[in-house]
């Protein structure tokens, strides 16, 4: 053990803590920034000092270095905020890319593995290599290169138990023996590969928030079991924290659909629940005009805006930013009221809302509105459905019956901005559009809201 | 023994992480993923310290993409999540731009 050596690790222990601190300074909006530069701060240290150990190869590394760098900063910078699920999906894939390689480089260079380093190794390469191609196919969905529908195949839950099982027979045979045994290895590869797509692409796009805390989750084990192949503390203390933190994340976002993790990655959902369930709602539509919204909204005290993944597509969330201040400067107070899975990852809305210049003091969460909703005035649904659906309270035949909602139909009035009548994602009517204090608003949300500004504007 | 020892950080690091996580308010739950998710880039750390200058031409190439790869996910997380952080402002700072 030489100086040096002890040097480095001493160092990682510094890094270790930074991470910590960065991580606990984000539970706070006010700190949540200067966390993440204490965290990147402890990731630069730790390179650093990484590249003190004996005979590494300089011009290899900052041949990485340089283009990953490159790459991470442009696309960093470029990518628009209604995009974010799909870029940190993609960036999640590296990760595990990167741990697969480096468990690949650790068996090419010393390939009489002992038993253990032989299955951190195997399930290194297994993890990393379904992280990647399972953020490969989310990224996909999320930016709708292809079908954000759930794709199931016959016979699919047979195809991943025996994926699964063939994949299990190999680590072992590869953990007993790893000397000379290189094509199993590469069979772990590909069937990680393979077994990564064949087990996202089945889940729709209203679940890539658990998917996404999955994968993440993923990423992080991938990075620690690269840390024990290479016998690496740091690896192992920031992989795990991530893995935890992915999997509490995951944890929160099936509480908040009322499902269990298994019912979301095993039943693609939405693909098999699209034919109607019980009576249809019942009672009347009644449209409105942006004139008749206009008085609404002028009239009110109190505004809650229900945003959803709608107002994302329709990249509406500067104007409703426009519309609140309006509001507000009429008098009304305004608040932006956020389900749990709204979006397409968790927190994606709030992130829209706080690129609009949303003060994140307005942003309210499920349970603190809900507790105050008989007393607002006005409800704006934007682009959001089953999120809103009071079926998940009152119906028990409803596929989302008992998943928390945003519980707008208790709201004086609720109005609802919508393309048109067609059901959500899960499918289901929404009784919600029918109910006597509702009034529907349609067409395309940002042109809408548009419209409801022009109103305001033209009565000053 | 060094097995027995790694498991030990393993457990105590899992544990510490669900400490630590579940008090982050949902608000922030998008930059805390993108942020832990630059983390899990520490394999970067590994990928950098494989790179030996006597080693096989397939281990320094295998090594080199994943440095490469690990970049991209430590400097773009970083990157993209203090953008998003940014953001984030109260109503006062809101107001005065």
């Amino acid at each position: 053990m030489s100086l040096s050596f002890l040097a480095i690790n001493f160092v990682y222990v510094i890094s270790a803590a930074l991470f910590i601190f960065g991580l606990k300074m984000l539970s706070s909006p006010a700190t949540a920034r200067k966390g993440n530069l204490v965290s990147a701060a402890g990731m630069l240290l730790a390179i650093i000092a990484t590249l003190f150990a004996q005979g590494l190869d300089f011009k290899w590394i900052l041949l990485g270095v340089v283009i990953g760098s490159a790459v991470g900063l442009f696309a960093a910078y470029k990518v628009e905020m209604t995009s974010i699920p799909e870029m940190v999906a993609l960036f999640n894939g590296f990760g595990g890319l990167s741990s697969l390689l480096l468990a690949w480089a650790e068996y090419q260079q010393n390939p009489d593995l002992s038993v253990f380093i032989g299955i951190v190794a195997a399930l290194s390469a297994f993890i990393g290599g379904v992280t990647f191609s399972g953020s490969i196919v989310a990224f996909g969905k999320l930016s709708e290169m292809i079908p954000s529908k759930p794709v199931l195949f016959s016979g699919q839950h047979l195809i991943n138990g025996a994926i699964l099982l063939a994949a299990i027979l190999a680590a072992v045979m590869f953990a007993v023996n790893a000397d000379g045994l290189y094509g199993i290895f590469i069979l772990i590869v590909i069937i990680a590969l393979v077994f990564g797509v064949t087990s996202v692409i089945p889940i729709g796009g209203a679940d890539m928030p658990v998917v996404i805390s999955l994968l993440n989750s993923y990423s992080g084990l991938a990075a620690c079991a690269a840390g024990f192949v290479i016998g690496n503390n740091i690896l192992i203390v920031a992989g795990s924290l991530v893995g935890a933190s992915g999997i509490i994340l995951t944890k929160i976002m099936c509480k908040a659909m009322n499902r269990s993790l298994a019912n979301v990655l095993f039943s693609g959902f939405g693909a098999t629940t699209s034919k109607a369930r019980g009576d249809g709602p019942e009672g009347e539509v009644r449209p409105a005009s942006a004139e008749d919204v206009f008085y609404i909204l002028e009239a009110a005290d109190s505004v809650a805006f229900v945003p959803g993944y709608g107002l994302a597509v329709a990249q509406a969330q500067h104007v409703t930013k426009e519309l609140g201040d309006l509001l507000e400067a009429n008098g009304a107070e305004v608040m932006y009221a956020i389900h749990p899975v709204a979006g397409r990852m968790p927190g994606h809305m709030n992130v829209l809302l706080a690129e609009a210049n949303v003060p994140y003091d307005q942003l309210i969460e499920m349970d603190d509105i809900n507790s105050r909703m008989d007393s607002i005035d006005v409800c704006v649904v934007i682009g959001a459905n089953d999120v809103v659906n009071p079926a998940a309270l009152n119906d028990e035949n409803s596929s989302i019956y008992g998943m928390p909602i945003i519980e707008t139909h208790r709201a004086r009035t609720v109005i609802v901005l919508k393309r048109s009548m067609k059901p959500g994602f899960a499918g289901i009517e929404n009784a919600l559009f029918y109910g006597e204090n509702t009034r529907m608003y349609f067409g395309d949300a940002k042109a809408s809201i548009q419209a409801l500004v022009a109103e305001f504007k033209k009565a000053d | 023994m060094e097995a027995v020892f790694l498991t030990f950080v393993f457990v105590l690091s899992i544990f510490l992480g669900f400490e630590l996580i579940s008090k982050v308010p949902s608000t922030l739950h998008t930059p805390l993923m993108s942020g832990s998710n630059a983390i899990s880039g520490i394999t970067m750390i590994g990928a950098i310290a494989s790179l030996k200058s006597e080693h096989h031409a397939l281990a320094i190439f295998l090594g080199t993409l994943a440095v490469t790869f690990a970049t991209i996910n430590v400097v773009g997380g970083y990157a993209v999540t203090d953008r998003m952080l940014e953001m984030f402002k109260k109503k006062d700072q809101g107001d005065a731009k």
